[in-house]
């Protein structure tokens, strides 16, 4: 890792100029035919690939709205084209939102638009080459999905619609990525995504007891496959053994633990992320989503809560119910999803995030905290994109930015905000989302992950903070891997929970 | 020349209005199988619609991004709804007061509309990252715009047209009678302009008008936990099991 060297902060945040071709080859391993083939793509790039994936594009512009729309309403009005951490951190006009978009734009009006087939130079159309698709395996793996473009667009396109999609086809013809794809393999064959079978899980879990046990000398229970259990918790797999995820995992069951709720994990369904949404395959995304309907149908919990992990609250809070029927509101005819939400207690939202359920229980006062624990740390919050922007919280807009900043105020005595044009839906991505967190692509992670160490180079300068908690388990592995290479302490990346592990008060349960 | 343009401005008129709604239906047909509103969102449909208002009416998404580019843009497009408004007084006969009242009006936006037109031209021509995601379509565009403004504006400024024969030629034509048009270089410029306007409003990028109403990040109710939301195509999936 010797060798990587970040870009130098910009004194005051100028849009860089532009540097054509800057991270042209600088895309993902292709993925091999076994990772293919293990989840039904075709394993390698098929020999009628430019029909094939014009016929793809077809099918999914005629099942998509955002796509259809997406690609006829730009107007190349550039609102976008400084937006996006990746372009800002390498400054390759192809990672301007617009010009990624304009990567597919150019085919749909080539092939689907009357313009684009008569006078195609004229309205920017070109014809699917391999060059065209080796510049889509590049391009479309360095956009993170994390829709900050989507904010300032003035028709909303949503670029993660569109890499989505880009996804989908590449994937549709043999020509997808490595990582994720690998990935998805894992959480069918084992059940989560770092590949934990399910004897390791209950023993590190064991481990985990005795280790809160040393700590507090309280009996902290991680319980797994209990039925009957009220709360199923769904969290992503790095809580169980990487740092610092682990810390937050401890302040779930913490939390669980001195409210006295009954609660219980699945070694069936470990894992709360869920690829399928980076890839922009519906089906994959419903496949991974329906193993936590199953968890909670043969465990019979009345409530599912999720961890801290940023796109899978995407997917939980917003597809949940559309892919599984985890959540209220069904058809009394939608005899799928009324087997599961008549079983769940709908005085509670379904799904919970641990932060809604966390706040609740500081708001009934079931919950007491030692701030001072928290006295060492000066704490800025990072808002993970997934969250900011594909989800809520607390039921009312903008409860995903308040309730986990509320948190951390009743743990704790020293919060400062970042620049308020890099917070709340504005929020930079750290760098690693959307399926980028591998180390084929450290360079683009690096430098995409600029704008946040820029600011917050700031508050440690001006407010010597030395702790920056978000709610994303990638959003965690990523800091801890690139913060060093800008001069941080990878330890100034934690959890939330992390934060209220530190400062509960167990022993008085309430 | 005056049956020629007559025959365009009905040939023009329909692809315009087939074309157009053609597209929407498509917009209107496809579905949206997840729920994906750029959050935070509206959690009701009041909520949504006060969201798209300030969205189509203030361009507020464009706001938050460039002011530049919302001052220009906004300029363009209000300035160019006001003189499409003055432009009503064409095709209605007696014309409403509130139409009457706006001429004055109109005249100055057809002014701020090309001040805004040229400020985005050279947006696009002169900041490096517009300059490189503009195609030639986009610069033509806007150079139609201009032809629009630039000869509506010398009719009132430089060389007056009969406005009166215009009036007739148009009334004539909601009537499918032909009626006699002035033989004024300027005019034929002005209403060829606006036919291939009307021609490619359905197959350009101006689909961004429409577009916007059908645009999920922006027309969505943030409910996926309150009610379930399911496309056709995707609910086929649970029945096959």
């Amino acid at each position: 890792m010797a060798d990587i060297t970040p870009p130098a902060y910009r004194s005051f945040p100028i849009i860089p100029k532009l540097i054509p071709g800057a991270m042209e080859g600088k895309g993902p391993f292709v993925a091999s035919d076994k990772i293919n083939e293990a989840i039904g793509f075709p394993g390698h790039l098929v020999d009628d690939w430019h029909d094939k994936a014009i016929a793809k594009m077809g099918d999914l512009l005629s099942k998509y709205r955002s796509l259809k729309v997406y690609m006829d309403a730009c107007v190349h009005c550039g609102a976008c084209s400084d937006k996006c951490h990746y372009f800002i951190g390498t400054q390759d006009p192809k990672n301007m939102p617009v010009a990624r978009q304009d990567l597919m734009r150019s085919i749909y009006r080539r092939y689907f638009t009357l313009p684009g087939k008569l006078f195609p130079k004229l309205v920017g159309a070109r014809d699917l080459t391999r060059e065209v698709l080796d510049e889509w395996h590049n391009y479309f793996h360095q956009c993170s999905e994390c829709r900050r473009c989507s904010v300032f667009c003035p028709y909303g396109i949503d670029t993660a619609e569109v890499t989505m999609a880009a996804r989908e086809i590449l994937d549709s013809v043999g020509y997808g990525q490595k990582y994720s794809i690998e990935i998805i393999g894992k959480v069918h064959r084992i059940g989560n995504n770092l590949g934990l079978p399910a004897p390791a899980l209950i023993d590190t879990l064991e481990g985990l007891e005795e280790d809160v046990k040393e700590a507090t000398g309280i009996d902290v229970r991680f319980p797994i496959d209990v039925k009957g259990a009220e709360v199923l918790l769904i969290t992503p797999s790095a809580d169980f053994f990487a740092e610092p995820h682990i810390d937050s995992l401890i302040g779930y069951a913490k939390v669980f633990h001195a409210t006295g709720t009954s609660w219980t994990l699945s070694s069936m369904s470990s894992e709360a992320g869920n690829f399928g949404m980076f890839i922009g395959n519906y089906d994959q995304l419903r496949k991974i989503a329906l193993r936590i309907r199953e968890a909670a149908l043969e465990l019979g919990v009345k409530r599912i809560v999720v961890g801290e992990c940023g796109h899978a609250w995407r997917v939980a809070y917003s597809f949940w119910n559309t892919l599984s029927g985890v959540g209220d509101g069904a058809d009394p005819n939608d005899r799928f999803a009324q087997m599961l939400q008549k079983q769940l207690d709908h005085r509670y939202r379904q799904p919970t995030h641990i932060c809604e359920f966390t706040w609740d229980m500081i708001q009934d006062e079931r919950l007491e905290f030692d701030k001072s624990a928290n006295d060492n740390l000066i704490i800025t919050f990072h808002d993970s994109c997934n969250v900011a922007r594909g989800s809520s919280m607390g039921g009312y807009p903008g409860g995903q930015f308040d309730i986990p900043r509320n948190i951390i105020r009743a743990v704790a005595n020293n919060y400062v905000d970042m620049d308020p044009s890099t917070t709340h839906e504005r929020t930079f991505c750290c760098g690693g989302g959307g399926g980028l967190l591998t180390d084929d692509l450290i360079d683009v992670r690096v430098k995409g992950a600029l704008p946040r160490m820029e600011v917050l180079q700031q508050v440690t300068d001006m407010h010597k903070v030395n702790f920056m908690a978000c709610i994303c388990a990638i959003c965690k592995a990523q800091f801890t891997k690139i913060m060093p290479i800008y001069g941080f302490d990878r330890r100034m990346v934690g959890g939330v929970h992390q934060l209220v592990s530190n400062a509960i008060v167990l022993g008085k349960n309430k | 020349m005056n049956a020629l343009l007559a025959i365009l401005f009905y040939l023009a008129t329909l692809l315009f209005v087939v074309g157009l709604f053609h597209r929407i239906r498509t917009y209107a047909v496809t579905p949206a199988p997840l729920k994906i509103p750029t959050t935070p969102a509206p959690t009701t449909t009041g909520g949504v619609v006060l969201r798209m208002t300030r969205e189509v009416v203030l361009f507020e998404s464009l706001f938050k991004a460039n002011l530049w580019t919302w001052g220009l843009g906004w300029l363009f497009h209000a300035s160019m709804a006001l003189v499409v408004l003055r432009h009503l007084r064409y095709f209605i006969e007696p014309v409403w007061a509130w139409v009457v009242f706006i001429q004055p009006f109109g005249i100055y936006a057809g002014i701020a509309m090309l001040l805004g037109l040229c400020g985005l031209w050279a947006r696009r021509l002169f900041v490096e990252r517009i300059r490189y995601i503009s195609t030639p379509s986009d610069h033509l565009m806007l150079l139609l715009f201009i032809a629009i403004a630039v000869s509506g504006l010398m009719m009132k400024f430089v060389a007056h047209t009969d406005v009166i024969a215009v009036k007739i030629f148009f009334q004539g034509l909601m009537h499918f009678s032909i009626q006699p048009l002035p033989a004024d270089t300027i005019l034929v410029l002005h209403l060829f302009s606006v036919v291939i306007l009307l021609v490619i409003f359905p197959y350009s990028k101006l689909l961004h008008a429409p577009g916007v109403f059908f645009s999920p990040t922006r027309n969505q109710v943030d409910n996926p936990r309150e009610k379930r939301h399911i496309s056709a195509w995707a609910a086929k999936m649970e029945s096959e099991k």
